[in-house]
């Protein structure tokens, strides 16, 4: 095919194609991209730097503080070698009864918006209402839970800081559960449904086999979440000096342990504080450990 | 959760049943129409699905094809604005009419769908999954039934010896045999297949051809194609859908090599589609 075919037939318009132009143009995309590169890693060094030097403080100080008594005696007046039993008992209470009330709530608010309310008006509104609340300060869900449970009724009490978790925890796992539902395609659940089963069985027997790991990771970054709050607890559950696991009574936590002794006069409490802020740090750090396994088993 | 309208015969009285003639309409459609919101899919269809054969439905993408199979189980019940009139007669009942028990008639009209979707269970659970919603049986029963449907689907042999592990775990060509397995195990009388092996290899895609021919004894089949080999291989009559429209139902050989229509013509020979 000659020449004169080609351009008959409708050759590329405009200018030759120059090679120079083309390397120069590669050239300057090289360069620009190593720019960028270079600042991604700048901020990521940055990032990381404070991360590392937070981490290594808090191993360094809460490493001094921990000692056996931390684990076996409650806490104690300063210079009279106490512990935080009451505390990390307390915190495992008032997390796992926060959890065991947020879970199913939320397991159904994000069933109910990803199956029942998907674009309903309703569903949107609810949607709204959650996403806002999981941004909420946590101080304000403290100050809630106080008008509404500790002012009408007897006082602080474990209960009150149980519910303040629950009401940070539902929004989390209405979100996962929502997000997790969602991802499950349409011909999955037509492959239920065509089989003759009624919707509450596809959503109960495969939608939530399906998005299993899924959910169970949300739950557990919502309790690695509540693990650490203390601001909701201030105005609920209190803190207390004595070992107590009485729900009607006030409880101590660590949060709220460490937010005393670490602002107390006294070197031993604050050593205390150090090696409570140490657990705390390492529990959330297995919580996410283990969602992160449980997420991975399920991909 | 027995269904009441679901027939009590056995698994043998499937296979023989010397009333019911082969050439018997098993679903009879007469002025069937569809509609995606304002959009009419169906044009007044007018198609018979012959007692215990196989009828193949071609035509280009967006003809309608899936749509037909996709009302006659009513799975556009899941979607507002989505609706069918007219006539899709099974045995004196209107299957799209409004007083029809859906769970049961999926019961009855079971489908399988273009991509393999088994459920995230073990093999044996995804089968006992749809008998459970339709009957009660002891556990040998179950055990019998499970066995029957991995026969008849050709997957016993692979799958005997891991029942009890996940069916994510199956090959592709595997996982659809077993979905296949899982809508004859509920013994429905029709079995709609949505292009069943657009997503197989060749090897799996024989398998499964093989599995339709030896199924059609016992069940009135529908099976949607691009593949207009697969057609001319598995159907005993061709229906070529356009446009929303059905052009032209024939025998498989009549079709393919005689058809009357010019459209059906010009399809067949690869002009368009």
């Amino acid at each position: 095919m000659s020449a004169t075919t080609l351009s008959a037939a409708g050759a590329i318009p405009g200018p030759a194609k120059d090679l120079r132009v083309s390397e120069a143009l590669g050239r300057s995309r090289h360069r620009r991209n190593m720019i960028v590169k270079a600042l991604c890693f700048a901020a990521t060094a940055i990032g990381l730097l404070f991360l590392a030097s937070i981490l290594a403080t808090l191993v360094w100080r809460g490493m001094a503080g921990l000692s056996l008594t931390v684990f076996t005696t409650s806490t104690l007046p300063p210079g009279s070698n106490g512990g935080l039993l009451n505390a990390i008992v307390g915190s495992l209470i008032q997390t796992l009864i926060g959890a065991a009330i947020g879970t199913p709530i939320g397991l159904m608010v994000g069933t109910y918006l990803a199956e029942y309310a998907r674009d309903s008006a309703l569903g949107n509104s609810v949607r709204f209402v959650s996403d806002v609340l999981l941004s909420a300060p946590s101080i304000l869900i403290g100050l809630f839970v106080y008008q509404l449970v500790v002012n009408p009724f007897n006082g602080f009490s474990a209960i009150a800081g149980c519910l303040a978790l629950a009401v940070i925890v539902i929004p989390i796992v209405v979100r996962t559960t929502e997000d997790m539902l969602r991802l499950i395609p349409a011909t999955l659940r037509e492959a239920v449904i065509g089989l003759g089963a009624p919707k509450w069985k596809m959503i109960t027997l495969v939608c939530y086999r399906a998005a299993r790991e899924g959910i169970m990771t949300g739950v557990l970054l919502a309790i690695a979440r509540v693990a650490g709050e203390t601001a909701p607890l201030l105005f609920t559950s209190l803190g207390n000096l004595n070992w107590s696991t009485d729900l009607t009574k006030p409880m101590a936590s660590l949060p709220v342990t460490i937010y005393q002794y670490a602002g107390s006069a006294f070197q031993d409490w604050i050593d205390l504080a150090w090696a409570g802020a140490l657990l705390i740090t390492l529990g959330v750090l297995a919580i996410n450990i283990i969602a992160r396994l449980v997420l991975r088993r399920g991909v | 959760m027995s269904v009441t309208t679901h027939p009590s015969h056995g698994l043998g009285a499937l296979k023989t049943s010397p009333t019911e003639d082969l050439n018997t309409a098993k679903i009879a459609m007469r002025g069937l129409d569809f509609f995606y919101g304002d959009n009419r899919a169906l044009k007044g269809i007018a198609l018979d699905f012959p007692n215990r054969q196989v009828t193949g439905l071609i035509g280009p993408s967006g003809c309608g094809k899936s749509t037909l199979l996709r009302v006659l189980n009513r799975m556009y019940d899941l979607y507002p604005g989505q609706r069918a009139t007219g006539e899709a007669m099974m045995d004196g009942i209107n299957l799209i009419g409004d007083d029809v028990d859906v769970n049961a008639l999926r019961a009855r009209v079971g489908m399988v769908f273009q991509k393999p979707t088994p459920f995230p269970m073990t093999i044996y659970d995804n089968i006992a999954f749809g008998v459970k919603l339709h009957e009660k049986l002891s556990k040998a029963a179950m055990d019998e039934r499970v066995e029957w449907c991995l026969t008849r689907s050709a997957l016993w042999g692979e799958a005997k010896d891991r029942l009890h592990t996940s069916a994510m775990g199956l090959s592709g060509g595997q996982q659809q045999r077993l979905c296949i397995a899982r809508t004859i195990a509920v013994r429905p009388e029709v079995i709609l297949l949505d292009e069943p092996t657009s997503a197989l290899d060749p090897i799996s895609t024989l398998k499964i051809e093989e599995l339709i021919d030896e199924l059609k004894s016992d069940f009135t089949i529908a099976i949607v194609t691009h593949n207009m080999q697969q057609a001319a291989r598995c159907a005993d009559q061709v229906a070529f859908f356009y446009l929303g429209e059905m052009v032209e139902c024939a025998p498989a050989a009549q079709l393919f090599t005689a058809p009357r229509e010019k459209r059906t013509q010009e399809y067949v020979t690869g002009r368009f589609g």
